[in-house]
């Protein structure tokens, strides 16, 4: 019937208006809520989401190791060009010629934070860090060399 | 007892022993309206630091917090921008109407304080037709807004402005109906009147569900009347930049802009008045040593607190609430509000003939 559909809109219509305002009600009155972060003021004890995404970096182990092959992987994966993998031939002990990096160049400056890079990654060489203070002077100081001078790839890498 | 309504007697009494009647009256029309003028700028610093901070706590942000301790002078500084930015005139414009635009919605806000019992005896104009006027005069709000969208001389404006005046038409009539059914009760249209009927308890308690059903068209009708989110459609900032004032700025936006406020504010005194007793403290039918404990309490204090509440009530809609399209707009007052508040009114009727109310 007619009427009693009508009532039933107007019944339904009050419920969830009621029900949003039940939400924002209670985050007036609650709040530890809060999740503003008043960020100069907090520097000490400052609380960074998990999936926050800063830059790529290289991690690298004490004896300076990654556990980068040079497969250009994440190159390819990058839809803006910014990291470039340029490799070279190692000569190992056994007189067989093997792939790695030279340089790991990531122009963070064209970084979109898309995180393909990283899913891309065969060996988990790269990852997410969670610095992002990253203003400089000049522009050439944001394109960063990802590996360690003088860095090797871990053993048993492949 | 302090109350305010001793301090404008001994203030009369004073100005008529010392000049002649006229020059009496004259003085105390200069003093309401310099009390008007700051009562404006108060409470537009309060409401805006309130909406602010209320918004901000509801979208679990912290507000304003920099100027001054918890940042309370934060709406002072907004006013002193205001007042060093430049008022534009934009070239095509129609220099006279646009400029005339802001004052005449301030000067309408205005208008409107004249029936408002602010506390006990404690009023400008104790008119007969109190309800009548603030009805009568809240529609002509909307020809400041049209006047303002048509001299702006731009299609975001003129959009805007029509849309409100779509609004305000057809929202003043549930607005209307719902006043209506108070005054159905009561029998009278003066506001002191309907304050004094409230004696042994509010209306919304007294007038069983059909009163608290005009409260909740009430409110609802007058949000869309001041033009506030939900109802927001004439200024809409999503969709059609300002609406009405986009090409406003400096000291003329800010006119539109305490003018809504202060709209707001009346909208909720006369909700006040109307449904919750205005100044009356809370009563209880004959409980004496109840409704005598609540008496020590001032009756400003009461009005002021019941005003503040409904607008906390309308700022909770404009931060829970998705602004409505034009459509829907029109749908919830024609298809929904009108016919409720008339089955309402009628109700009502019946309730006051039969005496079924308290």
């Amino acid at each position: 019937m007619f009427i009693v559909k009508y009532i039933k809109e107007v019944w339904g219509a009050v419920r969830s208006l009621l029900k949003g305002m039940r939400m924002t009600g209670y985050y007036f009155t609650h709040h530890k809520e809060i999740i503003t972060q008043q960020y100069p003021d907090n520097k000490a004890i400052l609380n960074l989401p998990e999936r926050f995404k800063g830059e790529v970096v290289m991690p690298h182990n004490e004896n300076n190791e990654h556990a980068c092959t040079g497969c250009t992987a994440c190159e390819l994966a990058c839809p803006n060009g910014t990291i470039k993998v340029i490799t070279k031939f190692e000569i190992m002990p056994d007189g067989k010629k093997k792939k790695a990096i030279d340089k790991l160049v990531y122009h963070l400056e064209l970084c979109t934070m898309c995180n393909l890079c990283i899913i891309a990654c065969p060996t988990d060489a790269i990852k997410m860090a969670q610095t992002f203070e990253h203003s400089v002077f000049d522009r050439n100081q944001l394109t960063k060399i990802l590996n360690n001078p003088g860095s090797k790839i871990r053993e048993g890498v492949e | 007892m302090w109350s305010l309504s001793k301090i404008t007697d001994t203030i009369q009494n004073w100005l008529n022993q010392t000049f002649n009647p006229t020059w009496a009256l004259i003085f105390e029309m200069l003093i309401v309206g310099v009390c008007v003028i700051s009562l404006f700028a108060i409470l537009g610093l309060i409401l805006v630091l309130m909406e602010r901070k209320v918004s901000a706590w509801m979208q679990i942000r912290l507000g304003p917090n920099r100027v001054g301790p918890k940042g309370m002078f934060q709406s002072l500084a907004d006013t002193v921008k205001l007042l060093v930015k430049e008022g534009l005139t934009p070239g095509g414009a129609d220099k006279l109407l646009f400029n005339l635009a802001p004052f005449v919605a301030m000067i309408v806000a205005m208008l409107l304080m004249a029936p408002i019992a602010f506390a006990k005896d404690f009023q400008m104009w104790d008119l007969n037709i109190g309800v009548l006027y603030v009805s009568a005069i809240s529609s002509v709000s909307v020809i400041g807004i049209l006047m303002a969208g048509w001299a702006s001389n731009n299609k975001y404006s003129l959009l805007g402005a029509m849309r409100s005046g779509a609004q305000i038409v057809s929202y003043e009539l549930s607005a209307g109906l719902s006043a209506l059914a108070i005054v159905v009760l009561t029998g009278s249209l003066s506001v002191s009147d309907i304050i004094y009927s409230q004696a042994d308890g509010w209306w919304i308690f007294k007038g069983h569900i059909p009163a608290i059903i005009a409260f909740v068209t009430f409110i609802i009708a007058v949000t869309a009347e001041t033009n506030r989110a939900p109802f927001d459609l004439a200024e809409a900032e999503s969709e059609l930049t300002a609406g009405f004032h986009t090409e406003y700025s400096g000291m003329k936006f800010a006119l539109f802009f305490l003018a809504e406020y202060v709209n707001v504010f009346i909208v909720c005194a006369i909700g006040a008045t109307l449904f919750l007793g205005g100044w009356m403290p809370f009563h209880i039918g004959n409980w004496q040593g109840f409704n005598h404990v609540m008496d020590f309490i001032p009756s400003s204090i009461w009005f002021f607190g019941k005003t503040f509440f409904l607008i906390f009530v309308i700022m909770w809609f404009r931060w829970t609430f998705p602004r409505l399209r034009i459509d829907q707009l029109l749908n919830l007052e024609w298809k929904y509000l009108l016919p409720i508040s008339m089955i309402n009114l009628l109700l009502i009727t019946a309730m006051a003939i039969l005496k079924w109310h308290f």
